[in-house]
Parts: structure tokens; sequence; C-alpha cells
């Protein structure tokens, strides 16, 4: 392979791997591209109150949510002080048990979870299902109820469209007469629905299962689960409401309860009770991808900047905004042609503006380098050897900071005083630089290529600081890798510069 | 406003990425760039080739040596001191002649014993050096130019500078200082660069700040007189650089004494693109050229040959 092809499959390899890594950490760990993203962080509180039996010992226990499609569970805590409190599997569901040997008057526990949506993430499926204990019932009822699943079944084709069709049949404004009996006899409360049209649709050898289900609608104070229940078809379980039937988009739907298993038990207390609340925080998507993924344990994060500490971080923030200065630099100088004085002086510049901010930033450059081409000068008649008159710039550079941060204090200037950032030996070695261009090619080469390191730094500078930039380095850093390719590329362009099309004019006739 | 890069390419103009790439990259291996960035080593080097270039008086390596500089200049009334790892020009102080304690430079300044002090200092300091690195002061001859180029060129030294590709002298250009230029060959700095035809040594074509002009801007001479003298040794004597230090793209500057005749000044391993405005021709036609030859083994006279005939 010649060198420009290896070059070529070089860069797009980087530049591919850049791509996919955030490609996946877009769409996998769900983090966000733009800074203003944000995310909510739903959190479900379960609040179990109970009133003490006295000299009896408390055992309580509830059961607690897993994972579901769609839905992660990021934090889970229980702040109960003073009860001992235990997590057990009991028959393939979480329970969360609290104990005390002595209570006293109403108690309250607090059980609270933070969850966040995630469209692409599936939990592992759980395949048991509730066959509720047949009740005893007149045979009136269950001649009614033969004979209304009997006429459903002719119209269904499936366990979807039969549930559907039943459900129906009892939020009809006329019911059949079977179905008014029923509803009237055993159609009560929600959960007595939930349970007879569980009990009705066992009896046609569905699988079906129980459900208790908060919706995800902020600002929810002391509601109960929802009684709801799903159906089993074709390798999956559909979740339907007991009055509106199929829920075709659950993502609203959090199931904190599955099974027939009590959601609460209490041993030696009265007057138990679980009520639950939903709020909605809204966090930036970062942190919500960030605290997902704490549980998620992706290697990709595990590697990645958000590991280091605070200050690191910040210090990295800067760091990695270096190779897009070096890019700009890279752009201006092969593919424009700007001439600048050194390589990367205009990158050093443009972070001194990131600490001084702009303006003030090419003022004090202007300033601080026309003083010092003049103290310069003077420095030239006193005949110094070289080392020692750099350092007598360098001293003088200092000066003129000290001189400038003192001068916008007092006039109230506040940015200025930021100048004493600017990396002083870089602006000494410009100093000493540019006099010797001054010299040797005259004041039009010190303009030109004073100039150009400017515009280089001050472009420089805007793609630096420029915020989607900015954020998309750090919390991308692989697209570095693209960076690395796109330069690797531009390396390898041997095409005109734009300012050659000038340059060379006068020869196209 | 700006030319059409397909044009520009159809002209077969080199650009400066094109160049680095493709030409210096390629051509140039990078062990022998001191060869050529450091003037020292290529003067040492020419004259165990016996090539000639203008006479070693002497250099400085040490601060400590620079009160003694006097001895390299004993007998000399004029002399060049420049640093052996300067690019573009920078450092180079000419002296044209003494009178009594008192250096006069081209331009009628005068400097005295500590300005040279100073600039010998500065040079060794590494001032003019790429990088920065410390550096050696070399003391040279004046080189007293043939009178062919009287009123071509305006206090300075006119030098030709030769374009060799692969050992064929391919380009060529000569360049005139001008007041603008403060005696310095440099065509950014204001020189004229007038396109020398490599069949005949005649000027073709001129420049200044890339310009077409006709007559010389101090002298109102007119550029198009201009006939190099020595032109067959000229070619003959860049050929060699080549051979010399392995360059396959290299300058080679040559200047004309009035007695010696053409002498290597230095050699450049990226000569810059205005020569290709001074001789109105695309650098790259004459390159493709060369490049399409199936025996490249030729002789020195042979490459002289063919560039005579074909260039």
């Amino acid at each position: 392979m010649t060198s420009k092809n290896q070059i070529l499959l070089f860069s797009i390899v980087l530049i591919l791997t850049s791509i996919l890594l955030m490609t996946y950490k877009v769409k996998v760990l769900n983090f966000p591209l733009f800074q203003e993203e944000t995310t909510n962080i739903w959190n479900v509180e379960a609040k179990i109150s109970f009133d003490s039996k006295k000299n009896q010992s408390a055992l309580i226990s509830m059961a607690l949510p897993t994972n579901q499609n769609g839905l992660i569970i990021i934090n889970e805590e229980s702040s109960s002080a003073d009860y001992g409190f235990t997590k057990r599997e009991l028959e393939g569901v979480n329970r969360g048990v609290w104990s005390k040997r002595e209570i006293e008057g109403n108690q309250v526990i607090y059980y609270s979870i933070d969850l966040i949506k995630d469209k692409y993430y599936k939990a592992s499926k759980e395949e048991e299902y509730t066959n509720l204990e047949p009740i005893e019932v007149p045979s009136v009822i269950v001649q009614a109820a033969e004979s209304l699943l009997h006429k459903i079944y002719d119209k269904s084709s499936d366990s979807l469209t039969f549930t559907s069709l039943l459900i129906k049949e009892f939020t009809l404004s006329e019911p059949s007469q079977a179905a008014k009996m029923i509803k009237n006899n055993y159609m009560n409360s929600k959960k007595e629905k939930r349970d007879t049209l569980v009990q009705l649709l066992n009896k046609m050898k569905y699988q079906v299962r129980t459900i208790g289900a908060l919706s995800l609608e902020d600002k929810q104070r002391n509601i109960e689960l929802t009684p709801m229940f799903e159906v089993f078809h074709k390798d999956s379980w559909y979740l339907f409401d007991i009055d509106k039937g199929l829920i075709e988009n659950n993502s609203n739907i959090f199931i904190w309860q599955r099974g027939s298993q009590y959601l609460l038990e209490a041993e030696g207390v009265k007057n138990s009770d679980v009520k639950f609340s939903v709020t909605k925080n809204i966090v930036p998507a970062r942190n919500a991808a960030l605290s997902k993924d704490l549980k998620n344990q992706s290697t990709i994060l595990d590697f990645s900047l958000f590991t280091l500490p605070n200050e690191s971080q910040n210090t990295f923030k800067l760091l990695l905004l270096v190779p897009l200065g070096a890019l700009v630099v890279v752009i201006m100088r092969v593919i424009i042609g700007l001439k600048t004085s050194g390589t990367f002086m205009p990158i050093l510049l443009s972070m001194a503006f990131i600490e001084t901010s702009l303006l003030p930033g090419i003022m004090m450059f202007i300033l601080v380098v026309t003083m010092g081409l003049i103290v310069r000068s003077y420095l030239s008649h006193l005949n110094l050897l070289l080392v020692a008159r750099i350092s007598s710039v360098l001293i003088v550079v200092v000066g003129i900071m000290a001189f400038v941060a003192i001068l916008s204090q007092k006039l109230e200037l506040q940015y200025a005083t930021s100048i004493t950032f600017f990396p002083i030996i870089i602006l000494a070695w410009t100093i000493e630089r540019m006099s010797i261009i001054w010299e040797e090619d005259g004041p039009r080469e010190v303009f030109l290529q004073g100039g150009g390191s400017l515009i280089v730094a001050i472009i420089a500078y805007f793609a630096m600081t420029n915020p989607i930039l900015s954020f998309i380095t750090f919390n991308f850093p692989e697209v570095l890798l693209a960076v690395l390719g796109l330069i690797i590329l531009l390396g390898r362009y041997s095409g005109y510069r734009l300012s050659e099309l000038y340059r060379f004019k006068s020869m196209v006739k | 406003m700006l030319a059409n890069p397909f044009k520009l390419k159809k002209l077969g103009i080199l650009g400066m990425n094109n160049r680095n790439i493709n030409y210096i990259g390629k051509h140039n291996d990078r062990k022998n760039f001191p060869l050529v960035d450091n003037k020292l080593k290529t003067k040492k080097l020419a004259q165990e080739h016996n090539i000639s270039v203008p006479e070693l008086l002497g250099y400085i390596q040490y601060q400590v040596e620079i009160n003694h500089f006097e001895d390299y200049i004993k007998n000399q009334d004029g002399f060049v001191i420049k640093p052996a790892q300067g690019s573009g020009g920078k450092g180079i102080l000419v002296i044209v002649k003494r009178v009594n304690d008192k250096f006069i430079k081209p331009s009628g300044e005068e400097l005295n014993y500590t300005d040279i002090k100073r600039h010998i200092s500065n040079i060794l300091s590494g001032l003019y050096s790429l990088g920065g690195r410390n550096d050696v002061a070399v003391f040279e001859k004046l080189v007293d130019f043939d009178n062919a180029f009287d009123g071509f060129s305006y206090e300075g030294v006119p030098d030709v500078r030769v374009i060799v590709y692969q050992g064929f002298p391919t380009l060529s250009m000569m360049r005139l200082s001008t007041s603008n230029s403060d005696g310095k060959a440099n065509l950014h700095q204001g020189a004229v660069g007038v396109g020398i035809d490599i069949k005949t040594g005649k000027a073709l074509n001129a420049v200044q700040f890339g310009k077409p002009i006709t007559t010389h801007p101090d002298t109102n001479r007119n550029l198009k007189e201009l006939v190099v003298p020595y032109w067959d040794e000229i070619l003959h004597l860049s050929a060699r650089c080549y051979e010399m230090t392995n360059m396959g793209y290299l300058g080679a500057d040559i200047v004309i004494d009035k007695i010696r005749g053409p002498l290597v000044l230095e050699l450049n391993a990226r000569p810059g693109l205005a020569i290709q405005i001074a001789n109105d021709i695309g650098a790259l036609k004459k390159f493709n050229l060369i490049d399409e030859l199936k025996d490249k083994n030729k002789s020195l006279e042979e490459k002289v040959a063919f560039a005579k005939e074909h260039f």
C-alpha cells in the first residue's frame, strides 16, 4: 500500500472509531450531544405507616420494584433510621424487610427510588404468572360469566383481543345482562375489578399476572398503586388498564409490584398502610447518564475523564481544547496560508485569551508587545548578551503587566487584572522575535506575522470557547481521534493554499 | 481577485504544500539537512569536492573568543559575518570597507567594534538559528562581484539561485538587491527577482514584491538586458551540489567573483516558490519532464545537456 493510501485509511479508521464511540455513548449510554439537554429523574417514594401494638416487635415487609424495560432504577434508599432494614428474595420477588423490637405510637417508614427512562434498556424476562384462587360464586353468576366469555371468545382471535373485548364489555354504558350482574357484585373497587377480570381470564386458561403500578406524573401525593394486569401473548407480556384496555406505550407506567404476593405484610403492628408519591426532578442529562452507568458499570465510562477528581477534570476541560486550536492552526496554515510567528504561539495566545476574555486580551497583547518592543529597542543599545536581554525583557513584561493590572484596578476595569495569567515567557519571547523581525525584515513583516498570529489566535479562541465544541470535547474525548485523523489528512494536503491563489495570480493570463 | 486553482495546476505551478510533501519530504533525506543548513559544514564539504566557495576566514564558536574576531579580518577590507545555521538571510552582516575604526555597511551605515561584537554574540546565542540553538559565527571574505551586474544591483551582492531537481538544473533566477531590500537579496524583503533562461543565461522576466517590472527600481536599468556570465559553469556548479549533498530538491545560491568566477555561496533545502513568478513558468512542468525520464542515471554532463535542451 502506498503511504498516501495508508494515511487515508489510517485517518478514516480514526474518524470512524471516534464516530462509533460517540454514537455508542449517545445511543446506548444516553450521553447528551448538547449541553442544554436535560433528563427527568423520577423520584418515587413509598410511605409506610402503621400503629404500634403493645409489647410486640414489628416486622414489616414490602415488595420492591426491579428494573423494567425502558426504566432503570438508579438509586434506592430506605430512610427509617431506627429500623433494621434488609432485603430478601421471596418466591422470586424482592422484598424489603424492616424490623424493630420496641415501637411506640404511630410510625412512618419511607422507601424511595430514583428512576430514569431509557428506551433502549431491556430488563431480564420474568416468566411467572398469577393464578388467583377461584372464589366461591353462586351458580347464576358462573352461568352468566360463562355465556359472557363464550360470546366474547367467538368475537376474538387471541388472548389480547379477548382481553380488550372483555374490558370493553365492562365499560359500556349499556352492558349486557351478564356483565351487569358481575359488575354490580364483584367490581366494587378497582382492585376487585382487576381480580375479577383476572379470574375470568384464568377461566379461559390465558396466562395473566397482576400488577400494581404508578403512572409517572409529577406531583402525585398519597396515591395507591393502580391495579393493572398483564396478559401473555407470543413470548411477551402486554399491560392492560382495567378501564382503558391495552396500554400501547407504557413508558409512563412504573410497575412497582408484580404477582400475587401482598404488597405489604406487617406483623406486630396495626393499621398498616402504604401510600406513594411521585416527583419529577430535572437534571442535566449527563449526570443522569453517569449515575445510570454507575449501575451498568460500562467499561467505557469506567475509563472516562469523569472518574478524575473535579480539579483535574477542570484542567482537562482546558487541555482537551488545545487539539481544537491545533486544528485551527493547521487549517489556517495549510489551507489558508496565513503567516504566523511560530507554529504554536497562536494556540498559547488563545489560551491566554481564554483566561482574560477576548477583547481585553487582544488589547493587552498589543499594549504589552508594543511597550515591550520599545523597551527591547532600548535594551539593544546596552549591548547585552541574548539570554540576559531576554531575561530583562521578561522582567519588564512582568512589570508592564503589574502596572496594567494596577491601573485597570484604579479605573475599575476588573477584567484586566486577569492579565497576570498571561504566559509571560511567551510574551517575552514574542517581543524578542518581533524585534528581530523588525530589524531584519522591517516593520511590514512584524505586522504581517504579528497580525497573522493574532488572527489565528482569535479564530482558535472562538473554536476553543465555543460551548458546543468544548462540551463535546470534554464529554466525548474520543472526538480527539477524529481531530487527529483530520490533522493527519490535512498533513497530506498537497493542493494550493488560498494565499497562493492570490500570490500566483499574475501568472494566470 | 483570486486565481482559479485549476488554472494554476494546468500551468504546473508548484504550491507550498505540494513542495513540502512531494519534493522536500520525498527527495531530501532528513539526515542530509545539516549539510545544507549548516553553512560551515557546507563550506567544508564543498572544499572536499573541489567546488569553489567564498574564502573562509575563520569562525567563532564561544563567547570568550569574540574579542579575537579581529584576527580573522586583519588583512581584509571587506568581509561577511554570518550564522552557520541561519536561514532566509537572517543575521548576515556585510562590511564593504573599513575607515579608521569604523566598519562600513553597503548602505553606508557605520558600525564600531562593539556593534560587531554584539552581532557575533547574538549569533552565538542562537538568535538567528533555527529553533534558537547555539550557533557559530562564520567569517567569509567579501565577494568582489563581477562588473557584468553594474547597474543591476543596488548596495548588495547579486546572486543566482538555481533550483536543482535530482541533479538537473531546472529553474534559475537572479536576485538583485534594492534600496527597499537594504542590500539583501531576499525577494520577500523587496529584492528584484529576474528569471534566467536555463538554455542561454539571459533574462526572461522580472518581478518585485510578486509584481512584474521591467527596470530596476533604483538604477532604472532595463532588466531584460541582463545576461549572466559563466553560464555553463554555473549550471555545472549547481548540478555538482546535488552530487555533493544528495538532496533531490535543492536551491543553490551562486555569486560571481570578479577574479574567481562563480562561487557557491550557500545551499538551501527549502527553496522558495517565487522563482516561478520571476520566470513566469510553473516548476511542475519541468519536474514532471524529469520524473518521466526512464533512465535518470545520467552523468553530470548529460544532465546539464538535458536541462539546456529541454528547459
